[in-house]
């Protein structure tokens, strides 16, 4: 005992600490999937559809058994035991089409998986790929998803000729009253683009059968091993405690990697049929073709107003293009949407149908911001449409129309209750930074000289930190493990595992502040079954607010039982905790938390019904979902004569509610914005009349390069949520949810003046031209 | 039939009798057990593959490994010297450069390429420096101040 | 992800390269086009002939007034090549708009031009230049201009045996050149690219060179507008017969009609960027 340590008087949360994970990643010494070699494994490559919809009439894999080096092929008839791929979306009267591992007798998106062949070396499992002869009897398809509800389009699925998976309705309030008694309503079509993730990484599984354990291990790059053990253990019919799940580094998933994929279930068949480990990486071209896209819809808007610009109501009919099958929460993004169709508006009257459609393409799925990129997107479009037909400043209309600060907890239409907010603030903070007055002057001028210059606000306002377990559909809450070791060093086991956000970084914060100790004394762990009791995975802007949450009670228990401790061995009964040691306020003596971990492994002596040790889970509920909103403005250029765009300034202010890691917190509304700016003026998911894939490559599909950005202006508002302890709301998918109206509302604005009430994305070059010729406006 | 081939990876010689269809990336990982260098894409786009050769930038995904006999690869597993980190390694890290970290060794090569040949580059220059690495977690942003500081510190 | 298995040659000697090929091997330049087709096995050849270990392939040199080229000269040697720059700053200009650095650094100017893809950036320069081209085979060797290699998509003059051996460009002492491009997003590669060679005359153009890329089956010479902008016609009047005669492409990333608009825009930019060039 001793009273010689300085005291610590830094704390973690709130700095711009820099990552605890970066000296693995910048040397290149991370273990991604495909970094794993182990002794005797073999080498997985897939046989993929290269029809939209055919009969698969036989399979010939001969010549591929033949090649010396290949072990085994296998195709759907040998995996009839397997469970399907699962769906863990439930709605009223869902179809869900059976969804085998391995195509049976039809296939129905290009990229299907039609065969797995099996080899020693991946050149040679490759080479046999296109030895296994498939006959197929090519069946007419259908890849839009408005040309899939017509009368007489093919069907996807022969037993339901309609395409229709579901319909779902949501609506509140009186919208018809609201529509009658309004002096102006506003319509558009607006589309959100089918989109593809592109995580850097593909997927990837390497599979490990332990034969005398009956234990097998599946290395796969997700963003939810434990569910994923829980599922892929149904699909095989091994028991759950017979299987580990280890997602190692993983290089990027933006929702691609919250499923389970046949892939996954299919390499553990393998290695347990041939008795060794198995590799599948995924080819970008494969990843293109058979990990799920984003996005996907055709929404038609009804706004209806008042000539103040006061919003009295919505309307909406969405059509959520789902592809082929049902992934695991395919059918639930949409529902989403709806959900936060009001944003941050005040209006009551909401009126919303969707209709899900099947298409013979890959299946859509979360990518980031699932389903409420398309709604903020819609919603703000409207709003700028409104305020155009109404000549109302954009900012003013907002203004007018938001959920005013003392509204907070607000009930909307839509059944949700917004957590905390001041909509005003961003979006103040925003045209400030801008200069707001000035730059509509300076357009004015641009437009007298023959430019097209354009300012687009958007206010978005979305759902985060997933959430409530009776509202989501895998169980909403997120685990928490604190172990303080005999030495005193502490470790951190998360169930929220991470894939470049940081959380090894920003738990320890937590950690170390609450234990008032040095930040490299704590080790967050995460990804491994065998490690993390259970968890559910890191989505939805939920990581910090749900997982850290669960972090920061486990430490609040913990620190019960060191102030136990501690006040045993200072034979005190009043102490206190701080800057990592127990303190008897008497007399001034204290113990270090070293010494106090020591103890409590020793056990000499334990306090009254104190057990040993210093460990702590917390499996965190929360009570709500958090809502995060912010301000975007982007300002934009139309070169007249080639219809190309560019962005003059970008800013961004957003408020996730407290900051853990600024440093951090950026890096995600960077990224996010960036992908937000992709799907506003390059992405573009093609697939062509007949169901091919025309964006198959990134020689095609236009992911932003660093010249193809702009800077961007970021910085906050800070209003604490009142859901969990931290304050803390989410950022993940702020920047993405922000940036297309921004963008998009912005190049309309440049057009205003020639007529253009809106553009649908991608803001091709090309679009803009065409836009310019039809109203007179080109060069 | 494979055929031998004798080179240096990151300053040792080394030698290996390979297919001649066996890409470098695919040497360097798979026999070399290098795993710093990635695959993302089979189209030579993505630079998460990026290694030095002779003293260049290039995507080891597109060459083959018996393009690099007698020549000197340099993985982003040799770029540290000493237990030092390379600077823009250094700057990568403090300037929170990276999220997932997959493209990051690819996109540290380029960068260390461009600063050798323009040492005090402009945003936009940097920007064009790093046009063949994509990134899909950063938006680009802190690494082009990683770039910038890379360069500060070298030039102080 | 994964080519085909073939056989491999990597001779010292443009002598042996020649045999070689002569016997049907496929010439690997840079390979920064060839690797990545036969990993998608869009290509598979049987045997690969290496040549980037024929020292006598990579040169710049000036030889009177012409700069000589080796055809295993990287783009960023041209790029960043003194001589180049003094000498056809256009080809330079023209190299630094290629692909990306990594590919600058391993691609070659003969590989790129054997390859005769209809949006790669060289052959817009080369036209414009009135380059030609020395090719050899065990047969012996011939000059051929530009403008008779490139036939066809992915089709040149070069026949069975042959390869290029040089490239070589006439020095433009006096003119004003430029190559502006508007590249596709994803690829890179030309969605329009048009490289202009004027020389002024007082205070017009007394002659002009523009070779197009990106738009057609192959790059062309835009013979029209060269004639129009002689003949002192306005440059955005000329501009718009660039495509005039040509089938244009249309594809996922600009239609035939947007793409024969955006050529007229960039021809004129091109153009207006070389005359501030002229001297």
């Amino acid at each position: 005992m001793g009273t010689t340590t300085a005291i610590r008087t830094k704390t973690y949360v709130g700095e711009r600490i820099r990552r605890k994970e970066d000296p693995r990643l910048i040397t290149g010494t991370a273990t991604y999937v495909d970094d794993i070699q182990m002794p005797g494994m073999h080498h997985a490559s897939i046989v993929r559809s290269p029809h939209a919809a055919a009969r698969i009439k036989g399979i010939d894999a001969k010549r591929a058994l033949e090649t010396p080096g290949v072990v085994a092929v296998f195709t759907g008839a040998d995996v009839k035991e397997v469970g399907p791929v699962p769906c863990g979306a439930s709605l009223p009267g869902l179809r869900v089409p059976q969804h085998s591992i391995l195509a049976r007798d039809r296939v129905y998106f290009v990229g299907h998986p039609v065969a797995v062949v099996v080899a020693t070396d991946r050149y040679v499992a490759r080479d046999a790929v296109d030895l296994v002869e498939v006959d197929y009897e090519p069946l007419p398809a259908v890849a839009d998803p408005e040309r899939a509800l017509e009368p007489g389009a093919p069907a996807v699925h022969p037993e339901w000729p309609d395409n229709v998976a579901f319909t779902y309705h949501q609506e509140g309030g009186d919208v018809n009253k609201a529509f009658a008694g309004a002096e102006v309503v506003v319509k558009q079509r607006i589309t959100s683009q089918r989109l593809i993730p592109t995580a850097m990484e593909t997927r990837g599984v390497v599979a490990d059968w332990r034969a005398g354990d009956k234990a097998l291990t599946l290395y796969s790059s997700t963003q939810i091993p434990h569910l994923l053990r829980t599922l892929v253990a149904m699909m095989l019919g091994l028991a759950e405690n017979r299987l580990r799940v280890v997602a190692p580094e993983v290089g990027g998933g933006f929702g691609s990697k919250l499923n389970v994929y046949a892939e996954e279930a299919l390499m553990g068949f393998v290695a347990m049929r041939i008795g060794k480990p198995v590799k599948w990486i995924e080819s970008r071209r494969e990843n293109f073709a058979a990990t799920i896209h984003g996005r996907g819809h055709v929404d038609y808007f009804e706004l209806a107003a008042n000539k103040d610009g006061t919003i009295l109501g919505l309307k909406l009919k969405l059509i959520q293009d789902l592809g082929a099958y049902h992934q695991l929460l395919t059918p639930a993004i949409p529902t989403l949407s709806v959900l936060m169709i009001p944003g941050v508006y005040r209006f009551q009257n909401v009126f919303c149908d969707i209709v899900g459609v099947f298409t013979n393409c890959v299946p859509t799925d979360a990518y980031r911001g699932a389903g409420r990129p398309e709604a903020t997107h819609g919603i703000e479009r409207m709003v700028d449409i409104l305020a155009d037909e109404l000549k109302i400043d954009a900012a003013e209309i907002r203004r007018k129309n938001f959920v005013r600060p003392d509204e907070f907890p607000f009930a909307t239409a839509t059944g949700l209750s917004y957590d905390s907010g001041n909509y005003a603030a961003p979006l103040d903070k925003a045209l400030e930074i801008v200069d707001y007055n000035r730059l509509l002057e300076e357009q004015q001028q641009a437009r007298k000289e023959g430019r097209l210059v354009g300012v687009g606000i958007s206010t978005y306002g979305e759902i985060c930190a997933f959430g409530p377990s009776p509202a989501t559909p895998a169980g909403g809450w997120e685990s928490g493990s604190v172990n303080i070791d005999p030495t005193g060093k502490v470790t951190v086991a998360t169930g929220a595992s991470p894939h470049g956000q940081g959380e090894e970084t920003t738990f320890a914060q937590i950690a170390a502040d609450e234990l008032g100790i040095d930040i490299d004394d704590v080790v967050v762990v995460h990804g491994d079954t065998a490690i993390v009791s259970y968890g559910i995975g890191t989505f939805g802007s939920r990581a910090t607010a749900v997982g850290g949450t669960a972090v920061y009670f486990a430490l609040q228990e913990l620190k019960k039982k060191i102030g136990t401790f501690g006040a045993m061995l200072l034979d005190s009964g009043d102490v206190s905790y701080r800057a990592g040691r127990c303190i008897c306020n008497k007399t001034g003596k204290s113990v270090s938390l070293s010494e106090i971990a020591a103890a409590s492994y020793r056990a000499m002596k334990l306090p009254p019904n104190t057990e040993p040790g210093l460990v702590s889970t917390c499996f965190w509920e929360p009570p709500n979902f958090t809502f995060p909103f912010g301000a975007h403005i982007a300002v934009t250029e139309i070169d007249r004569e080639t219809g190309a765009v560019s962005v003059k300034r970008y800013v961004a202010v957003d408020d996730c509610g407290k900051i853990i890691n600024p440093l951090l917190v950026d890096g995600q509304v960077h990224g996010g914005v960036v992908q937000g700016l992709g799907q506003a003026l390059f992405e573009q998911a093609v697939y062509d009349e007949t169901g091919q894939l025309v964006t198959g490559e990134l020689m095609d599909y236009a992911v932003p390069k660093a010249t193809m950005v702009p800077w961007i202006e970021s910085s906050h508002t800070e209003t604490p949520s009142p859901v969990n302890p931290l304050g803390v709301k989410g950022v993940g998918e702020a920047g993405t949810i922000g940036a297309s109206p921004a963008i998009v509302n912005s190049v309309v604005d440049a057009l205003s003046h020639l007529g253009v009430q809106h553009l649908d994305m991608p803001l091709t070059p090309e679009r803009v031209w065409r836009t310019l010729q039809q109203h007179g406006g080109q060069a | 039939m494979k055929r031998k081939i004798t080179l240096k990876i990151n300053g040792k010689p080394r030698s290996d009798e390979v297919e001649p269809r066996l890409l470098l990336i695919h040497y360097l990982r798979d026999v070399l057990g290098l795993t710093g260098p990635h695959i993302g894409c089979e189209t030579s786009l993505c630079g998460a593959c990026t290694v030095s050769l002779d003293g260049k930038a290039v995507k080891s995904c597109a060459l083959l490994a018996v393009q690099a006999d007698g020549r000197e690869v340099l993985t982003i597993e040799g770029l540290a010297a000493n237990g030092q980190l390379h600077p823009v390694q250094q700057a990568f890290w403090d300037e929170h450069g990276l999220q997932c970290g997959f493209c990051t060794p690819g996109m540290i090569m380029a960068s260390r390429q461009l600063l050798e040949r323009n040492p005090n580059p402009t945003e936009a220059e940097i920007r064009h420096g790093i046009d063949g690495n994509l990134c899909r977690c950063t938006g680009y942003q802190h690494i082009v101040n990683a770039v910038k500081a890379a360069a500060a510190k070298a030039g102080a | 992800m994964i080519p085909q298995s073939f056989d491999y040659s990597a001779p010292a000697t443009l002598k042996e390269a020649l045999a070689q090929v002569s016997s049907g091997a496929k010439p690997l330049a840079g390979g920064m086009s060839l690797v990545p087709i036969m990993k998608l096995r869009l290509a598979a050849p049987e045997q690969l002939v290496d040549l980037g270990r024929i020292p006598e392939l990579n040169y710049i040199r000036k030889e009177g007034s012409e700069l000589r080229i080796g055809a295993m000269t990287t783009h960023y040697q041209i790029e960043s090549s003194p001589l180049v720059r003094a000498d056809c700053a256009l080809l330079g200009e023209t190299a630094g708009r290629i692909g990306d650095v990594q590919v600058r650094n391993v691609g070659t100017i003969g590989g790129s031009v054997a390859h005769a893809d209809p949006a790669a950036d060289y052959p817009a320069a080369l036209l414009a230049l009135g380059a030609s081209l020395k090719l050899v085979s065990t047969g012996g060797e011939r000059v051929l201009a530009a403008a008779q290699f490139f036939l066809d998509t992915f089709t040149t003059a070069l026949d069975p045996g042959e390869l290029i051996a040089e490239v070589r460009v006439p020095v433009s002492s006096g003119a004003g050149t430029a190559y502006v491009k508007l590249a596709q997003p994803a690829s890179g590669f030309a969605l329009v690219g048009i490289a202009a060679r004027l020389v002024r005359a007082g205070n017009r153009i007394g002659s002009a060179a523009i070779g197009v890329t990106g738009v057609g089956p192959k790059a062309y010479r835009a013979s029209e507008v060269e004639r129009l902008l002689a003949a002192g016609k306005p440059t955005r009047e000329a501009a718009l017969h660039i495509t005039g005669g040509i089938d244009v492409n249309s594809d996922l990333h600009a239609s035939a009609e947007y793409r024969r608009h955006l050529a007229s825009v960039y021809a004129a930019r091109a153009i207006e960027l070389a005359w501030s060039r002229t001297e």
